[in-house]
């Protein structure tokens, strides 16, 4: 998807003077380092907006797409019915989601959070079960056979066993949302998308916008990474 | 102390010495017992006893009673009609053919399986009365694919069920640590290894020190050495009875290796397909009265040998030197054995220590050309002589005698 082309259509009209600064630069629509540096402090605060929508749609995505997972886990023919329900939200366009929102949750955070956090639910959901699918047969044998209830066998085998999984999933659905959440200035949620949107014809403007979602995304994955090598330190053991 | 788990013998005591150059870690014998291991100390272990390792530091008898079992879905049961009893104490091998049950049968008795009809009997209790996770907790349970968890160190591993029972930090640890010594690794080298870092041999004694962790009074083994190479195998079944020799527990082993039964079974249950048990009795008894044609077709051909194997030159009775042999015994003044002598003549004499298995005492036999050989005790003096006739009576004793 073209976001500047969408932007276009959907926002014309809108139009800053960018040449109050007098710089030639920002007058021939370049490249500005120097105009950057002056006007950082004005994506602050969309940063922050934007990392907001981010960590809370996920969170809420995780929390909604684990309990799922669990009760599919015990139940695995719910399998196939949520997928394709989760599935389907997936392929809703993000435009229309957030449309097809506005009417009812009106325009702000509650639209944006929720649209964003349909689309982190399938793979998050996909990646619990894989990973709890993937626990070794023996190790659960081996673990009821010595008398851990479900919840125990769960929390204390096949969860940790699964957290590389489930990990890989939230990270992949962290830097898609990123994205994502640009586009949620169409819900009036603000965020990086906003300021992009603000001065959607000037380079500079959207090369930073557009740098800090990356960077964002890469930081968040980064996070993300570590948490799972503190997590899961059997991983990387080598073998005897 | 609780006559289950004897701690401070465990330490005075290494495990077995064939297992500690076995991980080629290479530490000398006497560092087992002798390091000074720092949270071993005694009184820490005392406390440990003070409170007792668990409930259930006795072993248990066990009881089948007409049990059986189809599985749903299935028009053949699994088990049929399934009644012997273990004596507390004593290892019970479930040998037959794949498909036999053998398994099954085992995994009835923590309720991994639920019977159909028919009841178990845990030191006199019944299984049905028992909340299932409760009851397993009292049984420990060694699989052949072990089941270590990957993300657990060998001493969380350990500790499943202490900390399921919630025992204190304290003895949870320093039960790990007489566990992992009790199956011959360096508890300081291994507490913190994962079980990717150890070989498939520390692997399944790990595995068996994991379901002695609440020192329970009973333990399941389901073929638990299966996936061993052979020499490794033959080494886990000598720890396995030396440990056994200590720690006392009525055990329920699974194989479908006729030898591995008869080497560390007190009783063995053969099974037949349908989970039919086709007979239940002493190793000794099975391989000279097999019960019918398909338990003598599964201990095999060799069941004579087999039985020989069972029995020491030195539990059997000799000739005494004098005894009108063809040959007369030439001995040296420390009355170990020189050469046999006829008419002048002299001829080698072959040796049989006092602990080696009848099995090999007829090798030897055969080997010698006077088909005589002097067993000799631990200093080389010699005790008696061991022929052919010696052999073949016992068997023709207990051909008749149990018959």
């Amino acid at each position: 998807m073209s976001a500047p082309t969408i932007l276009a259509q959907a926002d014309s009209g809108f139009f800053r003077d960018r040449s109050s600064n007098g710089d030639s630069c920002v007058a021939n629509n370049g490249f500005c380092p120097d105009w950057i540096v002056h006007h950082l402090d004005r994506y602050v605060s969309p940063f922050w907006q934007h990392l907001f929508l981010v960590v809370v749609s996920v969170g809420l995505g995780f929390a909604i797409a684990f309990v799922l997972a669990l009760v599919a886990h015990r139940r695995h023919r719910l399998v196939g019915p949520v997928t394709q329900v989760t599935g389907i939200l997936y392929t809703i366009p993000s435009l229309a989601f957030f449309f097809l929102l506005l009417p009812i949750t009106g325009r702000g955070n509650k639209t944006a959070i929720i649209a964003l956090t349909a689309y982190t639910l399938l793979i998050l959901f996909r990646n619990t079960v894989d990973g709890l699918d993937g626990v070794p047969e023996e190790a659960r044998d081996a673990g009821r056979g010595m008398g851990l209830t479900d919840r125990q066998l769960l929390w204390r085998v096949e969860l940790p066993l699964a957290l590389p999984t489930i990990i890989a999933g939230l990270r992949i659905a962290a830097t898609t949302t990123v994205g994502l959440a640009a586009l949620a200035t169409f819900a009036g949620a603000g965020g990086l998308g906003d300021q992009m949107a603000s001065q959607k014809e000037f380079i500079s403007n959207i090369a930073v916008g557009g740098a800090l979602c990356v960077l964002m995304a890469v930081a968040l994955d980064a996070i993300l990474l570590g948490a799972q090598r503190l997590l899961t330190p059997w991983t990387r053991v080598r073998a005897a | 102390m609780p006559a289950g788990w004897p701690a401070s013998r465990a330490r005075a005591e290494p495990f077995p010495t064939e297992s500690v150059d076995f991980q080629g870690a290479g530490r000398p014998l006497g560092t087992i017992g002798a390091s000074p291991v720092g949270p071993l100390s005694v009184t820490s272990s005392d406390s440990a006893h003070a409170e007792g390792p668990s409930s259930h530091p006795q072993a248990a008898t066990l009881e089948f009673r007409n049990v059986s079992k189809t599985y749903d879905g299935s028009s053949e049961p699994a088990i049929q009609d399934l009644s012997f009893e273990v004596p507390a104490g004593d290892i019970c091998v479930l040998v037959g053919p794949s498909g036999c049950g053998k398994t099954t049968a085992m995994r009835l008795a923590n309720r991994m399986i639920e019977m159909t009809s028919g009841d178990i009997l845990v030191g006199g209790v019944s299984v049905r009365t028992r909340q299932p996770a409760e009851l397993r907790r009292e049984i420990g349970y060694a699989i052949q694919q072990i089941g270590l968890f990957p993300h657990a160190t060998i001493a969380e591993n350990i500790a499943t069920v202490p900390r399921v029972l919630g025992w204190p930090r304290e003895r949870i640890r320093a039960r790990v640590d007489e566990l992992i010594e009790l199956i011959g690794l360096d508890p300081a080298e291994t507490r913190d290894r994962y079980p990717a870092q150890l070989s498939g041999g520390q692997r399944q004694r790990v595995g068996v020190a994991r379901a002695l962790a609440a020192d329970p009074p009973l333990m399941l083994m389901d073929e638990p050495f299966g996936a061993i190479d052979p020499i490794n195998r033959e080494r886990l079944q000598d720890e396995l009875l030396g440990l056994q020799e200590r720690i006392r527990k009525t055990i329920v082993f699974v194989t479908h290796d006729i030898n591995e039964a008869i080497k560390l079974g007190d009783r063995i249950a053969v099974l037949k397909k349908g989970g039919v048990l086709a007979q239940y009795a002493t190793p000794v008894e099975l391989l000279m009265h097999p019960a019918d044609a398909f338990v003598e077709d599964f201990v095999g051909s060799d069941r004579a040998l087999k039985r020989l194997a069972l029995t020491r030159a030195s539990e059997v009775e000799l000739r005494p030197v004098d005894d009108g042999l063809p040959f007369a015994l030439v001995r040296d003044e420390a009355g170990r054995p020189v050469a046999w002598e006829r008419d002048g003549e002299r001829h080698p004499v072959h040796t049989v220590r006092g602990d080696e298995s009848l099995r090999d005492a007829l090798s030897d036999l055969l080997a010698s050309p006077v088909e005589l050989g002097a067993v000799v005790d631990d200093e080389g003096r010699v005790t008696g002589v061991i022929g052919l006739d010696v052999i073949h009576g016992l068997l023709a004793r207990e051909e008749e005698g149990e018959a």
